[in-house]
């Protein structure tokens, strides 16, 4: 049992770095935006940044790290489900028959 | 409670007990939920011919606050379930007592988001930035508020299962943790791409 | 502290109130029996509701006989339908069929009942969750039901919703959205319960590869479910933003009803809401049919006497049809000005998909070759399924083609087509299945003859109402059309059609009758039976009719597949999959 508490003590201090990266990743992303980089670079830094903080909270608050195969098997249907629908309304969105106008 | 297997001791070969899997499904039940309103922002932004910057209409300053409340919040959170492991009830009581308060300091802060915004006569209906920040906003802060109401259950009349069966009582923790951590997900995501792109 | 993953006796628990063991009750049979009354209930209200559009369609604008006084004023004055009436029933008639009815009876119904029971399970792994389910359940159900009371009555925009129209339509349509919030979170609360109860509460032995085909069918129908409708419900919410809080995420610029131009922002995109939709309502029709192949499976492998041909083959196909399913949705949306690849890219998957039906389907027609057949009422239903799935699927290969589609699309083809996989198809699947479980239910058998009476005019009439819509569609009439294409030349050859599908749909009302006289009578007069009446493999049949709380005095353990008919060097016909030597 006293194993146990050891392991914990090991985690928590994991939570403690993992928090600090956080807030250290909040502060780049906010820093970034004020530099007012063109559009699709923006967003690419942004959603990195965003990225990395959600895989951080994920791995290691949520402890996916440490998780079997089979939520990740969950995870990533849903995953591919949740990108494949913004990408086909863009593409869809441009792919249209010739001559057809977007009213603003 | 009848006798259903894996309530708390781990499925040999899922490595999980069953509140674990199912709240993991439900995670991305609302994985789906969320992205499909970001797909609409998307789509949405795609199909404008102006798009305002988030910062000239959203307070950023206040919005990085909120994100520090809610990052804070998964902290405290997981270290409630990481008090139990060690046994340790008040410490516990403390930490999930924190997360509730840093929950309830993001609501408030966004209630005076959105009075402000209210004031100045910026309702959603006046452009589709609005609409879709006070929907995606919205319905994250009702998420928020659906895990205030589950975590303060747990704070107090929940806690009595602690006396009877520690070991579930501690996992049912880990599972509401589960659901915080991803309402703090949604956000990660929710706060750039609104406040600050 | 913790609870051995094996019990050797079951629970001993206080008597229950009559509150908790009936109403709200955790246990999956009683739960399972509510979802099956409820939803038969709203089979029947939406089968109504047809009926009395059937009467619009016959003989438009004429006043309905004795009933139609009964409608009042604002719907049906001096008893003659009004358009908006009519719309209101086509919207209900598709939303309560398909989301209180057929959801409800092949998933909360039939899946909450039997599927612990075939895993060998004492219950699902979430019984309080499966309670909030059934009542969230009820609860959408009852919007949709007050809907018809509000001024302007429910929804009128279609089961589809379609903006701009759904979002300046009357109040009825803030009921629907409501409804369907309720509706879609009860599934998806279900879904949960049903995945992990599948994935974590299998008997010993029993592996993925030994579960009968109705649990994969669950399975993969719970994913769906669990994925597939939040899309819905973030629409549902972007509706109702548009509807109450003037949004215009579906409207855009310019709009003018009524001709006075609306006071809103703007920018919106109406197909923006059929993407949404459709990205549900497509792996939607997939959770009316699966449960359905399944119960098909059960019922066809105990009455040919011999295992399944090709299970594992149908088993890969249900997995990638599911996965398929979620990348289909926009052949509904052939006729919205797609481009060619987005158009070739959906055409291609939606062929794609039928590549699983048609193995699961020929799977199924190749294991009654060599077989020793019986024919119970529940084997007929079971076999007719399997030409009117096929006629079903086979007339969806015109509409999957973007080129053929543009004549047939909204036509009456449509109906058509997804009524044959529906009605003869799903609801015949049903009818199986009640027939078949009905003893593991009340411990009686149905009565044949009635059973008999039931089937043949059902088939017959069936047939005789969606063969003429093909027709109806090919000539060119159009959908949700309140007075059945009188008004254009293009159907003047078909409308006598009308006369005869709306009498036939009538005859079918009438050959229900004998199936509901027999489930109230065989409750008390039926012919009582032992447990496994029908000599079955699977699990449930190894419990008491009904089964207790609980379901097993000592939870099984599984040796065999599901399907171990006449098995070489056997005793019986049947070698159950929790006996371990011949």
């Amino acid at each position: 049992m006293s194993d146990h508490t050891h392991d914990i003590k090991k985690e928590i201090k994991v939570y403690l770095l993992v928090f600090g990266a956080l807030a250290v990743g909040t502060v780049i992303t906010v820093a970034l935006s004020y530099a007012h980089f063109p559009l699709p670079l923006a967003i690419s830094v942004a959603l990195l940044v965003a990225t990395i903080k959600a895989s951080l909270v994920a791995c290691y608050f949520m402890h996916l790290i440490s998780e079997r195969k089979l939520i990740y098997v969950v995870l990533i249907i849903a995953g591919i489900a949740i990108l494949g629908l913004p990408l086909s309304l863009v593409y869809n969105y441009h792919d249209v028959l010739e001559g057809t106008v977007y009213v603003p | 409670m009848e006798g259903i297997p894996y309530t708390v001791e781990r499925h040999p070969e899922t490595g999980v007990f069953n509140a674990k899997l199912g709240v993991w499904l439900f995670l991305a039940s609302e994985v789906m939920l969320f992205g499909a309103l970001f797909s609409t922002y998307i789509l949405l932004r795609v199909g404008a011919l102006e798009w305002p910057h988030g910062s000239s209409i959203l307070n950023v300053p206040i919005g990085t606050f909120n994100t520090m409340v809610l990052i804070t919040s998964s902290v405290t959170v997981v270290m409630a379930w990481a008090s139990l492991k060690m046994k340790n009830l008040n410490k516990y009581k403390l930490f999930m007592g924190l997360t509730i308060l840093l929950a309830l300091t993001f609501l408030v802060v966004k209630a005076f988001e959105y009075g402000a915004k209210f004031e100045h006569h910026n309702f959603p209906s006046k452009s589709t930035f609005l609409a879709i920040y006070f929907t995606l906003t919205g319905l994250h802060g009702l998420h928020v508020l659906g895990g205030i109401v589950v975590n303060s259950y747990f704070w107090g009349p929940g806690a009595r299962m602690w006396q009877t069966d520690p070991e579930r009582f501690t996992n049912r923790i880990e599972v509401a943790g589960l659901y915080w951590h991803f309402v703090d997900l949604v956000w990660i995501f929710l706060f750039p791409v609104l406040y600050l792109l | 502290m913790s609870h051995s993953a094996q019990h050797d006796h079951p629970h001993q628990e206080p008597q229950l109130s009559f509150w908790r063991k009936y109403i709200f009750a955790t246990d999956h049979k009683v739960i399972g029996l509510q979802y099956g009354i409820s939803g038969l209930l709203f089979l029947f209200f939406g089968f109504c509701l047809m009926m009395l559009m059937r009467w619009q369609l016959a003989y438009p604008g004429q006043p309905l006989p004795v009933i139609g006084k009964l409608f009042g004023e604002t719907n049906m004055p001096g008893g003659v339908m009004l358009p908006e009436f009519y719309n209101q029933l086509g919207a209900m008639h598709g939303t309560i069929m398909v989301f209180l009815g057929i959801v409800p009876i092949v998933v909360g119904a039939f899946g909450n009942f039997i599927v612990p029971l075939q895993i060998g399970a004492p219950d699902m792994a979430f019984p309080k969750l499966n309670m909030a389910s059934y009542w969230f359940f009820f609860a959408g159900g009852v919007i949709m039901l007050i809907s018809f009371f509000v001024p302007g009555g429910a929804a009128s925009s279609g089961w589809t919703s379609y903006t701009p129209l759904a979002d300046i339509a009357t109040t009825g349509q803030t009921m629907w959205i409501l409804g369907m919030v309720c509706l879609i979170n009860s599934s998806l609360l279900g879904a949960v319960n049903f995945i992990a109860t599948i994935i974590q509460l299998r008997a010993k032995g029993m592996t993925f590869m030994r579960l009968p085909f109705f649990v994969w069918a669950e399975l993969i129908t719970a994913f769906l479910l669990l994925l597939a409708f939040p899309p819905l419900e973030a629409a549902g919410v972007l509706q109702l933003m548009d509807r109450v809080a003037h949004t215009s995420f579906f409207l855009p610029s310019g709009l003018v009803v009524s001709g006075e131009p609306l006071n809103i922002s703007g920018g919106g995109s109406p197909l923006l809401w059929q993407h949404l939709f459709w990205f549900l309502a497509h792996p939607e029709v997939y959770v009316l049919i699966l449960p359905a192949m399944g119960m098909i499976t059960e019922v066809i492998a105990n009455n040919i006497r011999k295992p399944i041909w090709g299970y594992k083959a149908m088993v890969y196909s249900i997995i990638f049809l599911g996965f398929l399913s979620f990348i289909v949705w926009a052949h509904h949306m052939y006729l919205t000005n797609m481009g060619t690849v987005i158009s070739a890219f959906f055409q291609a998957t939606t062929m794609i998909i039928s590549i699983p039906s048609v193995v699961i389907l020929t799977a199924l027609f190749l294991s009654l070759w060599g077989a020793s057949m019986r024919f119970p009422t529940t084997m007929l239903f079971a076999l007719a399924f399997l030409p009117m799935f096929g006629i079903g699927g086979l007339t969806g290969l015109p509409l999957g083609l973007s080129m053929s589609d543009i004549h047939l699309h909204d036509t009456y083809y449509v109906i058509a087509h997804f009524h044959y996989i529906v009605a003869p198809g799903t609801i015949f699947a049903i009818f199986a299945a009640i027939y078949h479980w009905f003893p593991k239910v009340t411990g009686r058998k149905m009565n044949e003859l009635l059973g008999k009476i039931h089937f043949w005019p059902s088939l017959i009439c069936m047939n005789m109402i969606f063969i003429p819509m093909f027709i109806q569609g090919m000539a060119g009439v159009s959908r949700r059309l309140y007075d059945g294409g009188a008004g254009y030349a293009h159907a003047q050859g078909v409308l006598h059609w009308n006369v005869f599908i709306s009498h036939a749909a009538w005859t079918l009302a009438l050959a229900q009758i004998p199936f509901i006289i027999n489930i109230f009578w065989s409750m008390y007069k039926g012919e009582k039976v032992n447990e496994n009446p029908w000599g079955a493999t699977t699990l449930e049949w190894a419990t008491p009719n009904p089964p207790p709380h609980g379901n097993f005095a000592q939870l099984p353990e599984v040796f065999r597949g599901p399907y171990e008919y006449s098995v070489p060097g056997a005793q019986k016909d049947f070698t159950p999959q929790y006996q371990k030597e011949l």
